[in-house]
């Protein structure tokens, strides 16, 4: 994992909003404000126009970097939650070399700690989380057992980010804006997961390209 | 969608420049990242209100930057949180040695990003959290009621209090005090448009009203077929009494608030349908305000929110303001 390659799936996660932007925003109309996909393109932008001087970086720099630029251009509550992400992801690799899915399952683990220290919820309040930590807990355990091609590991960490993303339909949210719904919540997948799922499914394919390409 | 727009991206900071110009004796706003703070700074010692929110509630909360009320406040971009490095400039520019208060709007987005700016903040600050709105339930398992039209009340009783000298901790308790004094709830009949969504936020039929209505164009409570004033007048004051359990005879503040696309003749209108219930449960009003002052873009509809005053709420609610959208006693 290098800076290089942190910046080429970032642009791909842009790819990937610009395709499925119509569905998102009317997941997001449906529980939230509608609001999600402009404050994620507008954050994606923000990195972007700041490539060349984040290559440049080590990726412990480059990924909180890409945090601060995060919180200060997303805003809402996905901007403080995505930032987390990324600075709790860079506290591992900033002191730790990323050469092994060990090291890699960690500083993704750290990056979902601190998205729930901040976003105080958990497993079944119906938000993003519902994505990040099965899929954060799975790669953990995956990588220690270590007995999967990398192919199969990224399907199953996809499988399980599909799985989180679906579950939020029947729950009634507890955290977030759709908790002012109450029940009529229940039925519509969180945006804010299927944002995560699709960050999920975007780093797997391009991962997986690479393996193939070889 | 029929708006009054150059370009929709620039839509916030051409909105901005206007405010800026049109108010040049009482402001100025500073862009990248953007605030809004006092033409003139204030005295050295004095507490510094900070408030901020998404955009598209105006006059909320720029509209009451000036004398006696903030000194700065942070715009987001439509309905979305501002972000912690314009609370951080805001204070920067704002400080006066008597420390920073933050008022924050019981959002996520609001608080998580106000969260991260106090903790980034090198100036002692402490934040006071609005949760007016009864539409909302209150529980550990939720993320609490939302701040709506009380906001400004706060702004105006604190900001009274640091203009006359009160410490951070003084301002903190009397937001904290007035807060719980206060309870809303709104309802609205059309939805609203986010210039960058291009559409409605939500579809609703010509002859319903949503009741218990975020001023976000988020759904309520439920939807209903609308209603007489009247009804709707019992329906919300009843819910606000059953929150605030006024004593018989207790002073209120009654402030009626227009989201943006009612008409003030409406809002008159449910001024005398709340006033009509409220001296059935024998709760005296002594003080009002009526208008368009947290709106929601250009939706129509309109909150009741009633605010139980003391000594202290009513002195520094009487007491002199220089504002944009409130002016009195100067």
């Amino acid at each position: 994992m290098n800076s290089e390659m942190i910046i080429q799936i970032i642009k791909e996660v842009q790819k990937a909003y610009e395709a499925n932007a119509s569905e998102i925003e009317k997941l997001d109309q449906a529980i939230g404000d509608g609001d999600h996909v402009f404050n994620m393109k507008r954050g994606i932008l923000a990195i972007l126009e700041i490539d060349k001087e984040l290559v440049s970086l080590n990726p412990g720099q480059a990924l909180n970097k890409i945090g601060m630029t995060l919180l200060s251009s997303i805003g809402g509550a996905a901007g403080p939650l995505f930032a987390s992400m990324f600075m709790g992801m860079a506290k591992v690799a900033d002191s730790k070399e990323l050469d092994n899915y060990g090291t890699l399952a960690e500083m993704v683990s750290s990056g979902v700690q601190l998205v729930k220290q901040r976003g105080k919820a958990d497993v079944g309040d119906k938000t993003m989380l519902d994505v990040l930590i099965p899929v954060s807990e799975l790669f953990s355990e995956l990588a220690e057992r270590n007995d999967l091609s990398k192919n199969d590991m990224l399907r199953q960490l996809k499988a399980e980010a599909e799985r989180g993303m679906l579950s939020t339909k029947d729950i009634v949210a507890t955290r977030g804006r759709a908790s002012y719904l109450g029940e009529r919540a229940k039925g519509h997948i969180d945006p804010g997961a299927r944002s995560c799922q699709l960050f999920v499914f975007t780093i797997c394919d391009y991962l997986m390209d690479q393996e193939e390409n070889k | 969608m029929k708006k009054i727009i150059n370009d929709v991206d620039n839509v916030l900071t051409e909105s901005l420049n206007g405010f800026a110009l049109a108010h040049n004796d009482i402001l100025k706003v500073s862009l990248n990242p953007n605030f809004i703070m006092r033409a003139e700074k204030s005295k050295t010692g004095k507490v510094s209100l900070i408030s901020g929110g998404g955009s598209g509630h105006e006059p909320l909360h720029s509209g009451f930057v000036g004398f006696g009320m903030l000194d700065a406040a942070c715009p987001g971009q439509v309905f979305t949180s501002p972000t912690p490095d314009q609370m951080i400039a805001a204070s920067e520019a704002v400080d006066n040695g008597g420390g920073i208060l933050f008022i924050v709007k019981n959002y996520s987005g609001d608080l998580m990003n106000f969260e991260m700016a106090s903790e980034m903040l090198g100036i002692e600050n402490m934040t006071v959290l609005v949760n007016d709105d009864v539409a909302v339930e209150d529980s550990t398992y939720t993320t609490g009621r939302r701040g709506v039209a009380g906001t400004l009340i706060i702004e105006k009783v604190v900001g009274s209090a640091a203009e006359a000298g009160a410490s951070l901790a003084e301002c903190k308790a009397l937001g904290d005090h007035t807060n719980k004094m206060i309870a809303s709830m709104g309802i609205a009949f059309t939805s609203c448009t986010v210039p960058a969504a291009g559409k409605p936020t939500f579809e609703i039929g010509h002859d319903e009203m949503e009741i218990g209505v975020g001023i976000h164009g988020e759904p309520g409570r439920r939807r209903e077929k609308v209603k007489r004033a009247e009804e709707i007048a019992s329906e919300l004051v009843d819910s606000i009494l059953e929150d605030l359990k006024p004593e018989k005879n207790t002073d209120v503040l009654l402030h009626i608030n227009g989201f943006g696309g009612t008409p003030l003749m409406e809002l008159y209108l449910l001024f005398d349908s709340a006033a009509n219930e409220l001296q059935k449960k024998n709760v005296k009003i002594s003080r009002s305000l009526v208008g368009n002052y947290t709106t929601s873009l250009e939706m129509a509809g309109a909150s009741i929110t009633v605010c139980k005053l003391d000594d202290k709420i009513i002195q520094h609610w009487d007491s002199p303001v220089h504002t944009a959208a409130l002016r009195w006693g100067m």
